[in-house]
C-alpha cells in the first residue's frame, strides 16, 4: 500500500471524485493558481481547469453562499476555507442556509456541499487562529461533522463527504497535513458515522478525534509501559456520532477518558459522556474524565500554549485517576 | 409479560441453593416483596422474594431441588398467560442489534427486567438517608455503578466492603478481593462431629450427601490451613478475679435492673467477657486486628469480633460489630441473639461477614485447650478452653485457682511471634485484672 501524506491523501480524494463526477468542483481562496494555502489542491487547476477549480476573493460569506446555491441547483461543491477560523464569517451560510434547506423545503432541495479546511491550533498562531470549532457545527441539526486523523481516513472520509447528499463540515488539521500513513489506492471509501479502534485495549477507553488521536496513542504507549492497556477509539465522524462503538468499548474497559482539542464547556466530550452515563451507567467503575484544551483563549507564548493543549501527560494523569492509581 | 423468578445469590459464597419449601403456590396472586419460597444456601435458610407482581403461573422446580444461582425456578405473570412459553428474556425482539442486546442486559428503571434483579435504584440520585440498593445496610455505601452491579450479581453487601477509591468508594477491584476472602465468612475451628452413621444390617456404610454448608466448610477449611503459614501461641490465665467480679455483678443485677424485668436480661457469660477483653486488647494491638489481602495488609480501625457458633450441621461465625465500644450486657444480649438465630439458620449475610478477629470457645465441651483454624482474611483467632480449678503456685504457696488456657492462631504473613505474644499478654493482664478493661 502506498504511503502518502495527509495532504496528498486529500488531494487524491479530490482528484478521484472530480474525475468520477463532473458536478464536483473546488472553490476557495488560493485553491487554483497557488494550489492551496496548504497545497491540498496541487495540480487540480491544471487537470480540471478554472471552471472546476475556482479562486475566490477574500469573501468567506460570499463564496460559502455561492457554494450553497450551487449545491441547491445540483452541483457538488467543495468549499475550501483557508482555516476554520476564517469561516466564522460564513457561519450564517452554513447554519442558516446549508443546514436548513432540506428541512425548510420539505425535502425538495438538498445541499450536497462539503466545507473543508484546517481547524484547531497549529503552533503559535495565537488566540484568533487556534480554535477547534467542531462542537459548534456538531450542535446544528442538518450538518454532518467529520474530523479525520490519519491519511487513510482523510481520503476515505472526504470521498464519502463529497458523495453525501447533505452539507458536511470537514475539519482537517494544519499539523496533520505532513503526517504520513498508508493509503489504499483508488476506491477507498470510509463511511460517515463509523468510529475506528486505533488501538485495542482492555483497561480504559480513550475517546478522541482528529489531532488528539496521535496524542492519545502516545499516552497509550506510555501507559502500556506501566502495565495499563488502553483502548483508543477514534470517533472520525462527530456527527452522526458512533455511540455503539463508544459504548461497546466502555462495556469492555469500564473506564473512559474523553480527549479533545477544543474547549471543555459544551464540548464534544460532554456529549460523549452524556451517552455513556445514560446508556452504560452500570458498566462504569469510575466517573468519566475529560482532557480538553484549557478554557482560555489560546496563548501566543510558546510555553503557555503548550500548557493549554491536551497532551499525553494530561491523558496519563486522567487515566491514573479513573484507574484509582496513585 | 411474564417474568421468570431465578435462584438468587442470597449469600456471598452461594453458587447454588436448595429450594426448601414453596410459600406461594401456582395460581396464587403475588405482590412485589412477597416471600415466594425458602431457600437453603450454604449458610442459612433464606427467603426468596418476588421482584415482580402478578400471579405465580408455574413452579419450574419442585421443593427439595437444588438449583444453581441464576437458573429459573418459577414464572410470574398475568392469569392465563402461558408460563412455559416465557423462555425469552423480557424486552427486545429476536435479532436486535448488538447494542440493543447489550442494553437489554442493563434494563433502565421501568423496563421489563428479569424478576430476580434487585429493584432498580430510584431514577433520581439517592439522598444520603436513602439506601440505593435493598441490600445495603447502615446508610448508603459509596460504590461505582459497576461495583454495585457486581455486588448485586454476587449478593455481596457493599457496606461490608472497604472501598479503595476516593472517600472510601467501593470500586470493582475491591470486589475482586471480596469475592474470595473478604466477605465470605469461612468456617474454621475443628470440624464438628460427623453426622452419626446409621448402619443397617444389610449395609456396611451410609453415604450422606453433602449439605450446602458442609460443602462450604470443606472448601474454606482447605483454603485456610493450606496456604496460611499458621503458628500458635498458648498462655494460661488466672480467672479468679473475673469469676468473682462476674458472680458479684450477677448477684447485684436484679436490684439495678431498671425497667427491665428480671430474667429478661441477658446473662453475661465468661465468653462475653473474653470477647470484650479481646476487643479491648485489639484496640491496643492493631497489628493483630488486620486482614491479609494478598498484595497488602488491611489494618482495621474498627474492631469487629467474630464468634464461632456451632449449628446443627456445622458452624458459623456471626460478628459483634464495634465490639470494643459495647458494654458487657450489650455484648451478652447480642451474642445470645446471634447464636440462637444462627442455630435457626436465620442470620442475614451481613451478620456473619466483616469480622476482624475471631473467638472460638469449646470450654463448655470440657476441652482444656485446642488450636483453631484461621478465618481468612482475618489474621488471628483465639481458641478458648474451659475454666477449671487447678493447683498452682499462688503467692508463694500451692493454691486451687480457676485457670483458663488460651491459644491464639496467627497468620505469620501479618502477625509475627512477638506481636502476637504482646497481644496475648495484654489480654491475659486484662482478664487477670478486669479493671484493665476500662483503665
Amino acid at each position: 500500500m502506498p504511503t502518502l501524506t495527509y495532504r496528498d491523501a486529500l488531494n487524491q480524494a479530490l482528484r478521484e471524485e472530480m474525475q468520477r463526477d463532473d458536478t464536483v468542483f473546488l472553490m476557495g481562496e488560493e485553491v487554483g493558481v497557488y494550489q492551496g494555502a496548504y497545497k491540498v489542491s496541487r495540480g487540480l487547476l491544471d487537470e480540471f481547469g478554472p471552471m472546476r477549480v475556482v479562486d475566490t476573493p477574500i469573501t468567506e460569506l460570499g463564496f460559502a453562499g455561492v457554494g450553497v446555491g450551487a449545491a441547491m441547483v445540483g452541483l457538488r461543491p467543495v468549499i475550501e476555507f483557508m482555516t476554520w477560523n476564517f469561516a466564522l464569517l460564513a457561519v450564517d451560510q452554513l447554519v442558516n442556509s446549508a443546514a436548513k434547506m432540506r428541512y425548510m423545503s420539505n425535502g425538495q432541495v438538498g445541499v450536497p456541499a462539503v466545507f473543508r479546511g484546517p481547524g484547531g491550533a497549529a503552533l503559535q498562531l495565537a488566540a484568533q487562529h487556534s480554535q477547534a470549532f467542531e462542537s459548534w457545527y456538531a450542535h446544528i441539526p442538518g450538518l454532518k461533522v467529520v474530523t479525520p486523523a490519519t491519511p487513510a481516513d482523510a481520503k476515505g472520509l472526504l470521498k464519502s463527504a463529497i458523495r453525501d447528499d447533505n452539507p458536511v463540515v470537514f475539519i482537517e488539521g494544519e499539523m496533520l497535513y505532513n503526517t504520513k500513513g498508508e493509503v489504499p489506492d483508488g476506491e477507498h471509501v470510509v463511511p460517515l458515522g463509523r468510529a475506528d479502534i486505533k488501538r485495542e485495549g482492555a483497561d480504559v477507553t480513550l475517546v478522541c478525534h482528529s489531532k488528539t488521536v496521535s496524542v492519545a496513542l502516545k499516552a497509550a504507549e506510555q501507559l502500556a509501559s506501566n502495565g495499563v492497556n488502553p483502548e483508543v477509539v477514534d470517533l472520525r465522524t462527530i456527527r452522526p456520532l458512533d455511540v455503539d462503538a463508544i459504548l461497546n468499548s466502555v462495556a469492555k474497559t469500564h473506564r473512559c477518558v474523553v480527549v479533545e482539542e477544543g474547549w471543555p464547556f459544551a464540548g464534544i466530550g460532554a456529549q460523549v459522556v452524556d451517552h455513556i452515563q445514560r446508556e452504560a451507567f452500570d458498566e462504569l467503575d469510575a466517573p468519566v474524565l475529560r482532557v480538553t484544551g484549557a478554557d482560555v483563549p489560546m496563548p501566543y507564548n510558546k510555553q503557555l500554549e503548550r500548557a493549554a493543549k491536551a497532551d499525553p501527560e494530561k491523558i496519563v494523569a486522567a487515566v491514573n485517576q479513573v484507574l484509582y492509581r496513585e | 409479560m411474564a417474568t421468570k423468578v431465578v435462584m438468587e445469590a442470597l449469600s456471598p459464597t452461594m453458587e447454588e441453593g436448595r429450594l426448601v419449601e414453596w410459600k406461594k403456590q401456582e395460581g396464587e396472586a403475588v405482590a412485589v416483596g412477597d416471600v415466594l419460597a425458602e431457600v437453603e444456601t450454604d449458610k442459612a435458610v433464606m427467603e426468596l422474594v418476588a421482584r415482580a407482581g402478578g400471579t405465580l403461573l408455574k413452579h419450574i422446580v419442585e421443593a427439595g431441588s437444588t438449583v444453581p444461582v441464576s437458573e429459573p425456578v418459577a414464572v410470574i405473570g398475568e392469569p392465563g398467560e402461558d408460563g412455559a412459553e416465557d423462555g425469552k428474556r423480557g424486552g427486545g425482539a429476536a435479532g436486535t442489534s448488538e447494542r440493543a442486546e447489550q442494553q437489554a442486559t442493563q434494563p433502565a428503571p421501568g423496563h421489563n427486567q428479569p424478576a430476580s434483579m434487585p429493584p432498580a435504584p430510584p431514577a433520581r440520585a439517592a439522598t444520603e438517608s436513602r439506601p440505593l440498593t435493598p441490600r445495603s445496610t447502615g446508610g448508603r455505601a459509596k460504590a461505582s455503578p459497576l461495583a454495585r452491579r457486581i455486588a448485586a450479581e454476587r449478593g455481596l453487601d457493599l457496606s461490608m466492603v472497604a472501598g479503595s477509591g476516593p472517600e472510601g468508594r467501593v470500586v470493582a477491584r475491591d470486589l475482586e478481593h471480596a469475592a474470595e476472602p473478604v466477605s465470605t465468612r469461612p468456617s474454621f475451628a475443628p470440624a464438628p462431629p460427623a453426622r452419626p452413621l446409621r448402619t443397617s444390617a444389610d449395609q456396611a456404610y451410609t453415604d450422606v450427601p453433602l449439605t450446602q454448608i458442609r460443602k462450604t466448610i470443606a472448601k474454606r477449611l482447605a483454603q485456610s490451613l493450606g496456604p496460611i503459614p499458621t503458628f500458635y501461641l498458648t498462655t494460661e490465665v488466672d480467672m479468679e478475679r473475673v469469676w468473682e467480679a462476674r458472680e458479684a455483678m450477677l448477684r447485684s443485677l436484679p436490684q439495678q435492673g431498671g425497667d427491665e424485668a428480671p430474667g429478661q436480661e441477658s446473662k453475661v457469660s465468661f465468653n462475653d467477657i473474653i470477647i470484650k477483653a479481646v476487643a479491648m486488647a485489639l484496640r491496643k494491638h492493631p497489628s493483630c486486628n488486620a486482614w491479609w489481602q494478598d498484595d497488602h495488609i488491611r489494618y482495621w480501625n474498627e474492631v469487629h469480633v467474630s464468634m464461632a457458633v456451632a449449628v446443627e450441621e456445622g458452624l458459623i461465625t456471626p460478628v459483634i460489630r464495634n465490639t470494643d465500644q459495647k458494654g458487657l450486657r450489650e455484648i451478652a444480649a447480642e451474642t445470645q441473639d446471634l447464636a440462637s438465630r444462627a442455630r435457626e439458620r436465620r442470620l442475614r449475610p451481613e451478620e456473619y461477614t466483616g469480622g476482624t478477629f475471631s473467638v472460638s470457645n469449646l470450654g463448655m465441651l470440657d476441652i482444656d485447650e485446642f488450636t483453631a483454624v484461621i478465618n481468612p482474611p482475618e489474621a488471628g483467632i483465639l481458641a478458648v478452653g474451659r475454666i477449671a480449678q487447678k493447683p498452682v503456685v499462688h503467692e508463694e504457696a500451692i493454691a486451687l485457682r480457676r485457670r483458663l488456657r488460651l491459644t491464639m492462631s496467627c497468620d505469620h504473613r501479618v502477625i509475627d511471634g512477638a506481636t502476637g505474644a504482646q497481644f496475648l499478654k495484654t489480654l491475659k493482664q486484662m482478664l487477670e485484672n478486669p479493671l484493665a478493661l476500662v483503665w
